[in-house]
Formats: C-alpha cells, structure tokens, sequence
C-alpha cells in the first residue's frame, strides 16, 4: 500500500514532542517523515546545527531511537562508522535485527563544512540515507549565508545595505552533485508535500546502498515569514520552480511534479523578509535576473528527465 | 616469574609490530587514511582484511578528520573501533579528539610521531602528540617496536576499564621506530585474544530495544560535572595502567609501569626522555659509569595521567636533571616535559635544578656526542650549583 498520512499518523512517534524548535519550524516534520516512513528500527545521527540544539538538551531528548551527534563536519562519516560496526557485527552474528541508518544535515553542515564527508560517505558506498534539512542558511548561529542561499536574499553575513544588494550567488546545485556521485538514489523534496517526502524517504532506505534527499524546509525567523506560512512558502518554491520535486533512481531522472500555473519568482519572494531590499527600485535586474536563472535550471531538469 | 605465554621471535618494523598487534586484537572496525610515516600500518591492515584473516569492517575514509568522526561512531555503536595517524593527520583530527574522550569511547590509535607542519617535514618529532597532550587521550609512548607493541595490546584493556573508558594513544617514533627493523617478541593470537576479551560498553546506541542518544548538547547545568568526571576517570587510569602492566608481566614476563628508570637509583645527575632516545641514552650512560659518572635516566612511557608523585619520588635524590623535549611548546619557557617534570618537583623536598634541551626537531639526529654533553653540563651545574639557563636547545646551528 502507498504511504499516505493516515497510516503515516498511525505509526509510533520516534521524534517525540516537547523539543525546543521554534513554532513553525519546519525540520520536526521531515524528521517526522523520514522516520516514520519504514517500520524498521533506525538509527539517527545529525550535525550540530538547530535540530540537534533543539532536541537533544541534555538531560532530554526528542528521540525515541538511537541518536548520535558528533560535531558540525560530520554527520556522514560518523553515520559512515556506525555503519560499518553494524555490519562487523552482522557478519560476526552478533546482531540479527535489520537495522536501517540516516544521517541529517543543515544545508551550512551539508552543502559546505561537511560536504567532504558526505560526499565521501556515499562514494564508499554505505547502506545508509542522508537528509539534507535545507533552511537556506546557517539558522543556528543567527543566519549566515552558506552555499545553499538563493542569490538576492539577505543574510547576516550578506546583509542588504547601501551597497549590497544580499547573497551575490547563485545557490549550488547539491542534489544535481550527489547524482552525479551515481548513488542508486537521490531526491529533492519539500515540507511543502509531506506524502511525497515521505514516499521518497521509504524508497531512500530501501535501496541497496546509498541515498540522498535534499528537503526545503524553510525557517520562518531567517526567512523572515510568518509562523503559520512556512508549508505555504515550501510549496510555492515548488510552483515557482525553484525548488522542484524530482527523484534520480539508478541515473534516471524523473520530475515528479510540473505546475500547471508556474508561480513568478517574484511573487514568491515578495513574501518573504529576506528578499524585501530587492524590490526597492534599481534592483530590477537583479530580480530578472534571478527569474531567468530559475528557468534555466528549470529547462535543464526537464532535459534530464526527458533524456532519462 | 613464570612467564606462561609462548613468544615468537620475528624481525619486524615498528608499523609491522604495531599492525600484528592490531590483527591479533582483532577490531571490529578501521577506519583509516594514510600519512608518512603511519601509512604501512593502513596498507598492511588492508591486507590482513584482505586476505580474510580478520572480520574487520575496514573504512577507507577519505580523511583524518572523517577517520576519527567513523571511528566515534563505530565505538559508540558497540564496535571495537581503531584508526590510526601521524602529525598532520592527527591535526586534523583535533576537534574529534575531544569528542572521542569527552564521550568516553575507549578507542586505541596508535600515532606514528612525526613534525608537524610548517614548514613540512615528515620526520620524527613529538610536536603532533604533545599538542594533543591536553584532548583527554591517555598517552602511551614507546622506546622500540618490542614496547609499540606490547603497548599497542595493554592499551585495549586500559581504555576499556570500567573505572577509565577513555581513549588510548600508543605513540612510536616516525621512522626510528615505525621503520627500523628489530627482533620483536610476539604472543600467540589466541594470548592476545584472551587478554585483551570482548569490547563492552554501557549503552551500545545498536541496542536499538534501549535507545540513547548519543552527544546531545551539554549546557551550564551538565556540562562541568560531565568534565568532572572525566578528569576523575585520568586520575583512576594510573592505577589500571600499573595493573594491567603487572597482568601482562605474567605473561611475557615484562613488566610495564609508569615509567622506566636506568640507573637512576644512586644518580647524582640524570635525564628525563620519552621515545627511541631513550636507548641510545642508556649506551651512553653506561660508558659515563664506566668513567665513574653517576650518570641515570627516567625515561616516560605515561605522558596522560603524568605521574607526578612518582616521578617527584624517583628523581628527588639527584642533583641535576635535564628535560629532554622532541618538541617545542613555544611558550619561551622550554618543551612541555620540561613544565610538567619541573612543576612535579617543585613540593620536593630537596628541589634538584632542572635545565631543558629541545632536540630533535623534525628529525634531527641526536647521537650519543649530544647526550654527553648534556651529562658534562649536568655535572657543572650540581658542581656550581647554578644553572646557567632554563631552556637550550640541542644539536641545531645558531
Ligand atoms: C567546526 C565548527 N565550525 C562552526 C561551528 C558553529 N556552528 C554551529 S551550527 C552552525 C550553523 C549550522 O547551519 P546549518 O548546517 O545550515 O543548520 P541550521 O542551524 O540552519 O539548522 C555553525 C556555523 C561549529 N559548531 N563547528
């Protein structure tokens, strides 16, 4: 049977209540998704970075599974060691359960200071999913740019000011990276479409080998947008194109949504604080400019999974 | 003493004699990046798993950092775990260091001292461990490829105590030691893996019915009793080191403790040295006694837990003691040695003047002219009773 949210609401909590993420936040809902989409028992790790700070003080904990968390760099090559010792000891028959393993990230611990990890990790090949919870920014210290900030949007270390007009580049392209590592699995997903995060979570763990998932998950203080819009905001990253649906099985590329009434970059952004400073006038080229890019990888995907 | 266990008597390297030791203890998980002058334990580990003489999950990482961040894991998941390291490759690890004592994950690496950069060199110095002196890893150091290895074994069962749980670093000289080729005494597999048993510990996060969390964020209210603790578990490590010294005397008949101290019960002027200068120091204390020198020597095989007391206890009789430091602390007053003997000393009764050489630095040669002289210097400060300064350095073109 399908996942649906019925059954998923049906499952037992493995991320409890009572954790310290702000209202709104949308990363309590991915790791909802992610860990509730299999039966099977999991293993967790994740980065230093808001969702460990916020679920794990100590003497409390969030987790209804085994977590570990190590530092900021490392969440891929610590999941990577425990990994490995439950294979030791599989194959020592020491363990006989089924155990399954997922790393989590922010895009700061995924997209740049643990990007030599996790890139490392899933070229050995580990029987593990990695989560990548994509707020845009380093949210833990107070909003800092990193590799994964669209372009225009303000940043604490990108600040608009007289002269600047927010983040000068374009974000990476990460999922398109860790496709090209040929892992059997990688998807991009949204909080915006939580059935579909799940679905792609379910499938990430059933795969012999690697997986990657790259999930939008806005934050409602660095984004600068209410507390009740930050789905909202999620799916119309996706209507807008700049964030679309898609999943890379074994090197096949395949979108899993294409809006009927594409939503302009502009009517997405102007919702959000971040990007207010360019819609001040002078900043028009920056803003056409931001559209056309988001076309153009747009085109690009669809190339892909028309050549797949 | 009956010595029980079978010895076999083969030439080895020091990273030969390390990575035997790492197969007879069998780990349930390397992970591991080469470095000169570690690297020969990687590849010669890689080629016991192999050739399947081990069931060890061997991790290629593609990093230091990244091998110490697999082998936390791999530990806290219920793994005995191992990597292994020298200078840069240690730096690197710097940060996971911490989290591996402050989690209390009894893992054993053994490094292959070496400078650190810059500028780059690969040879043999302390400057790597020393500068991790302070991480929360219990320091073992080695004279030779006989003491790498049999350290290499008690430090299995030092770091798993229950009263310890703290990481082990078993330390040999780059080159001198990993690469010199000695006669070394092994024990028998099934010795080894009866001594060294089964890895244990309290909450494996693969006991998935009992979950744990493992590193959560440890503020204000927890954080200093947590490092409390840990300081405590150092402090008991002395006690299990001797123990387990005497343990494994019974069966190789070599008895390992605190320190080794070579003719230095009625010396009057002495050294203190850690690593392979120790021997070469002793064949020069030997030709000094001929010559009616009361020439002696503490050589430290534990740097973490230092053993003050003891050191305080054995070096309190003599009258001038130099500090020999392969490393620089930079702090303009002498190699790290040096402070931690000379503040050992000072609630001794009878305080002894302590002068400090620096030598060796990326592996630079000492030979047996240089610890003369620092014997000939010795002599004229008890003779003065003045020391003419704290620090010198030794064997380098000023
Ligand atoms: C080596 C290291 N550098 C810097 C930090 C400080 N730091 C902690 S969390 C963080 C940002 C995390 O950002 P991200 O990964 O995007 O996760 P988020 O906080 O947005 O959830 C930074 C810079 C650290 N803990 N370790």
């Amino acid at each position: 049977m399908a996942l649906n949210l019925k059954e998923l609401a049906s499952r037992p909590e493995r991320f409890s209540a009572g954790h310290r993420a702000c209202a709104g936040c949308g990363f309590p809902l991915v790791i909802k998704m992610v860990l509730g989409s299999i039966k099977e028992p999991i293993v967790a790790a994740c980065a230093t970075g808001c969702m460990e700070v916020t679920s794990t003080i100590f003497p409390y904990t969030a987790w209804e599974i085994p977590f570990i968390h190590n530092a900021f760099e490392n969440s891929a090559a610590t999941m990577s060691g425990v990994e490995a010792a439950y294979q030791s000891l599989k194959r020592q028959g020491k363990i006989d359960k089924d155990i399954r393993f997922v790393a989590f990230g922010g895009d700061g611990g995924t997209y740049d200071i643990g990007f030599q990890s996790l890139s490392g990790a899933m070229e050995r090949g580990h029987n593990m999913v990695y989560v990548c919870y994509d707020n845009g920014a380093y949210m833990n210290t107070g909003v800092q740019r990193s590799s994964a900030t669209p372009r225009g949007s303000h940043t604490t270390t990108t600040p608009a000011g007289k002269v600047g007009k927010g983040k000068q580049q374009y974000r990476k392209d990460l999922a398109l990276i860790m496709a090209a590592h040929g892992i059997p699995y990688v998807a991009q997903a949204s909080v915006g479409d939580l059935v579909d995060l799940a679905r792609k979570a379910e499938k990430a763990f059933n795969v012999d080998g690697p997986a990657f998932l790259n999930v939008l998950t806005p934050c409602r203080l660095g984004w600068n947008v209410p507390a009740d819009s930050v789905r909202d905001i999620a799916k119309e990253a996706t209507d807008a194109c700049f964030w679309p649906l898609f999943e890379v099985e074994n090197g096949k590329w395949k979108v899993n949504y294409k809006p009927k009434n594409k939503i302009a970059m502009d009517d997405w952004m102007k919702q959000q604080g971040r990007f207010k400073h360019l819609f001040a006038p002078g900043n028009e080229d920056i803003r056409r400019e931001i559209q056309e890019e988001v076309d153009r990888q747009w085109e690009a995907l669809l190339k892909r999974a028309e050549e797949a | 003493m009956s010595v029980v266990a079978k010895k076999h008597r083969i030439a080895l390297t020091g990273n030969e004699a390390v990575a035997q030791a790492m197969r007879q203890i069998h780990p349930d998980v390397v992970a591991a990046y080469p470095i000169t002058p570690q690297t020969e334990i990687v590849q010669i580990f890689s080629s016991f798993v192999s050739d399947g003489l081990v069931h060890t999950e061997y991790v290629p990482v593609e990093s230091e950092h990244s091998a110490m961040s697999a082998t936390v894991g791999a530990a806290a998941a219920g793994a005995r775990s191992m990597t292994a390291t020298s200078a840069n490759g240690l730096a690197l690890m710097w940060e996971i260091l911490y989290i591996a004592s402050g989690s209390r994950l009894p893992i054993v690496m053994p490094v292959v001292n070496r400078a650190l950069s810059g500028p780059i060199n690969i040879h043999c110095d302390h400057s790597d461990t020393m500068g991790a002196r302070d991480s929360g890893w219990i320091h073992l150091y080695s004279e030779n490829a006989q003491e790498a290895y049999d350290n290499m074994i008690q430090a299995v069962r030092i770091a798993e105590h229950p009263d310890v749980k703290l990481p082990v670093m078993v330390c040999m000289d780059g080159f001198i030691i990993s690469h010199g080729m000695e006669n070394v005494e092994l024990l028998d597999d099934k010795v080894v893996s009866d001594f060294v048993g089964s890895y244990k510990i309290d909450h494996p996060l693969l006991d998935i019915d009992n979950p744990i969390t493992f590193g959560p964020l440890d503020l204000q209210d927890f954080y200093f009793e947590h490092k409390r603790a840990q300081a405590e578990a150092m402090v008991r490590a002395k006690n299990v080191i001797l123990q387990i010294g005497e343990e494994y005397a019974k069966l190789t008949g070599t008895k390992y403790e605190l320190f080794e101290t070579y003719r230095l019960d009625d010396a009057e002027v002495a050294i203190v040295v850690i690593g392979s200068t120790a021997g070469t120091a002793k064949v020069q204390i030997d030709k000094l006694r001929s010559q009616g020198i009361k020439a002696g020597m503490l050589k430290v095989r534990v740097f973490r837990p230092f053993p003050y007391e003891e050191i305080k206890q054995a070096l309190s009789h003599v009258s001038a003691i130099a500090v020999l430091d392969r490393a620089d602390s930079f702090s303009s007053i002498g190699g790290p040695l040096f402070s931690e003997t000379r503040a050992a000393m000072y609630d001794a009764e009878k305080r002894p003047l302590i002068t400090n050489y620096v030598y060796g630095l990326g592996g630079r040669d000492i030979n047996l002219a240089m610890i003369e002289k620092v014997y000939q210097d010795l002599l004229e400060i008890k003779d003065t009773g003045k020391l003419k300064q704290y620090v010198n350095y030794l064997g380098v073109r000023e």
